[in-house]
């Protein structure tokens, strides 16, 4: 718990990370830094995302699977790690 | 006997009407005839002499489908984009979302789970790599961007339509005004109005819209004036800022943020009394100036903040009494930042008006007039690059004039076909400017490359183009329509980047073109002296002999003596000439002869 607690403490304070949000399967938001409705907007968003660049890459190779997913934006850089049950999102903006 | 009958339709509608049987006239009366032949061709074997076997035998067959053509238009579909709200979902059933309780121990027991401790740590560690990544190199860092491309002319000059926005009421009306948003090329304005007498139904809509580029189905903002608007403009300084001018002569102003009503409207009786051509926004320190035209012969300004009468009055008499009667009704207006004190009037009656709004008499405000169009002048604009130089577009030519001449133009177009109802210089080339015409074409000029013609002539619609105005950046160009169409183009980039050198020799056409007005025009002075003195000196030798009724008939004596002295002289210096030239071939054919 208490490395859990420790990780996630590091990474948001790395420069330029905005929020870090834990999300489970269902997409319920565990663990968020940035306030509810965003978080939920996020949540929702990117769940329906990673599912669909996972499905992608094993619909072209079975034996490929998603590892991490990046979106680029204008303003700031979303970073998804999946996993089977959980995901977490991470938005920072990158040094310019 | 009669007959009756009668007609029944299916709605119950009976017609009678009654004819004697005697009237019918008789049936007829078949009877049988034996069959009669009444001709009989027999075959003649010897008109086959006539005609040649062909052989071998050309056959086309087509053995495809028969299949038609049919082209459909679904009818248009109205789409709004709007936001979706999200609502958190996915909570298992025994726990109610809206209970912060629930969640939270639900929460808490997710995060006491081995698996997601496990897991989160893994996942940590490949999110801080990815991190320290991003912080350590831009990996979308542009390398090459201090270096200009060197463009190479892309050959034919082009220009292509982007978007059309049409009148979305049933009644169109005419697109009299465009304005751009000062801050880039989001959005125009367009002002709506029908220009023609006494055409306004009651249905017609008074709306003007603000339209977003990318949207063309829904205008993205209605302005809902007491009266149509004929010109808009938005502020320079404060872009949520429009102020219009309408058909009924009232001025108004809005704010984007404060709704479609106008802020406030200036009062009717300081108001002009016909339509508000045109309305330009001043450089003050305030941003709030702005001065109006109108044909009733007046130019007002305006302070948006206190519009219930206008803060100065000029009327544009050009006897310079401020008889309104006398006045030139304004069509256009022209007022350049980089020369405050300055401003420019076109008029209805075909004169351009230059005035001083620093002078201290109403007399000295109109400081001269240039003559030489012979309708209303729709448009007129400094050159932005040399503001001595100034377009006006009226009738059937556009013209450039130099402030120094006042009696002409320094250059014209030909005579077009159709009428020109609006012009404008590009703010990124000093050699080129737009022009639009009544039958729909745009013209762009480019007097550096052609001038007998546009460098490039454009159909954008069947109906008259009424208005036109180009962006800043001199690449869009939105022109206006009867029907109430605004078009949006894009112009290739060579008509829109400053060519090498393109200013030397701007400078020097504009400055040769007046130096030969100013030589036509001292000519025509010196003529004109000559003129007068001759006239003089024959009065004066009338009066010496005394006979005065008969000066016309000297006078006409006089000319023809003239006239033939004038003849005579040349066909005795062509004598001498051909005297010349035969002495030339004489001494030729002597030298021959000595020869041979």
């Amino acid at each position: 718990m208490a490395e859990v607690e420790e990780t996630l403490k590091r990474i948001q304070a790395h420069k330029g990370v905005i929020g870090t949000i834990v999300v489970n399967a269902e997409g319920i938001p565990i663990r968020t830094t940035l306030d509810s409705s965003t978080t939920v907007q996020y949540a929702g968003l990117l769940h329906q995302l990673t599912m669909k660049a996972r499905s992608t890459v094993r619909d072209i190779d079975p034996q490929n699977d998603l590892t991490f997913l990046r979106i680029r934006s204008k303003k700031h850089e979303i970073m998804v790690a999946p996993d089977k049950e959980y995901l977490l999102i991470v938005i920072q903006n990158p040094s310019e | 006997q009669k007959k009756n009958i009668s007609l029944r339709l299916t709605m119950e509608i009976v017609y009678v009407y009654t004819k004697k049987r005697s009237e019918f006239g008789r049936q007829c009366n078949f009877s049988d005839k034996p069959a009669e032949l009444h001709v009989d061709i027999l075959p003649d074997p010897s008109l086959t002499d006539n005609f040649i076997d062909r052989d071998p035998c050309d056959v086309a067959i087509q053995c495809t489908q028969e299949m038609s053509e049919h082209e459909v238009n679904t009818e248009r579909f109205d789409c709004e984009p709007c936001g979706i709200n999200h609502v958190e979902g996915g909570w298992p059933k025994d726990v109610n979302s809206q209970e912060m309780e629930q969640t939270i121990r639900y929460r808490k027991k997710v995060e006491k789970d081995e698996n997601y401790v496990n897991t989160l740590m893994q996942l940590g560690s490949h999110m801080e790599h990815c991190i320290r990544q991003n912080n350590t190199i831009d990996i979308y860092q542009e390398y090459f961007e201090e270096e200009e491309i060197v463009e190479e002319m892309e050959g034919q000059p082009s220009a292509k339509t982007v978007n059309v926005f049409r009148d979305p009421n049933e009644v169109k009306r005419t697109a009299t005004s465009l304005s751009w948003h000062p801050d880039g090329s989001c959005k125009l304005a367009v002002a709506y109005s029908s220009m023609e007498f006494q055409k306004v139904t009651k249905d017609m809509s008074y709306d003007s819209y603000i339209w977003d580029l990318e949207n063309t189905n829904k205008p993205e903002m209605t302005l809902k004036p007491v009266s149509p608007l004929v010109c808009l403009e938005y502020n320079p300084k404060d872009s949520h800022i429009l102020i219009g001018g309408s058909y009924n002569g009232q001025i108004a102003y809005w704010d984007t943020r404060k709704g479609s009503q106008p802020v406030e409207m200036s009062a009717v009786e300081h108001s002009h009394r016909d339509p508000v051509y045109k309305v330009i926004w001043l450089q003050s320190k305030t941003g709030t100036d702005s001065f109006s035209a109108s044909t009733d012969g007046q130019v007002l300004w305006w302070d948006i903040r206190k519009m219930s009468e206008p803060t100065e009055r000029l009327v544009l008499d050009p006897s310079k009494k401020g008889n309104l009667d006398n006045a030139l009704g304004a069509f256009s207006l022209e007022f350049e930042t980089t020369m405050p004190t300055k401003f420019m009037v076109g008029t209805e009656q075909g004169v351009v008006v230059s005035c001083n709004r620093k002078a201290k008499t109403p007399a000295e405000k109109i400081v001269c007039t240039y003559s030489g169009h012979y309708g209303p002048i729709y448009a007129l604009q400094r050159n932005p690059f040399f503001p001595k130089n100034f377009l006006t577009v009226a009738d059937w030519t556009a013209r450039i004039w130099s402030e120094d001449i006042r009696d002409s133009s320094i250059m014209w177009t030909k005579y077009h076909m159709a009428y020109l109802s609006d012009g404008c210089w590009s703010p990124a080339r000093p050699s080129v400017f737009f022009t639009v015409k009544m039958d729909g074409t745009l013209d762009i000029w480019d007097f550096l490359f052609k001038q007998n013609d546009p460098t490039l002539s454009l159909k954008v619609c069947d109906e008259a183009l009424y208005s036109l105005r180009v962006q800043d950046n001199g690449r869009f160009l939105g022109c206006g329509s009867q029907l109430g169409t605004a078009t949006l183009l894009e112009i290739s980039s060579g008509l829109c980047t400053l060519q090498k050198n393109e200013k030397a020799l701007a400078t020097a056409m504009f400055e040769r073109e007046t130096k030969r007005e100013k030589i036509l025009e001292a000519c025509h002075r010196e003529m004109r002296l000559k003129e007068r003195s001759r006239s003089e000196q024959s009065k004066e030798d009338e009066a010496k002999d005394g006979e005065a009724e008969e000066s016309a008939e000297e006078l006409v004596a006089c000319a023809e003596r003239e006239f033939y002295e004038v003849v005579e002289a040349e066909m005795k210096k062509r004598g001498k000439d051909d005297k010349k030239e035969k002495e030339k071939y004489e001494g030729k054919d002597g030298c021959k002869e000595k020869e041979s």
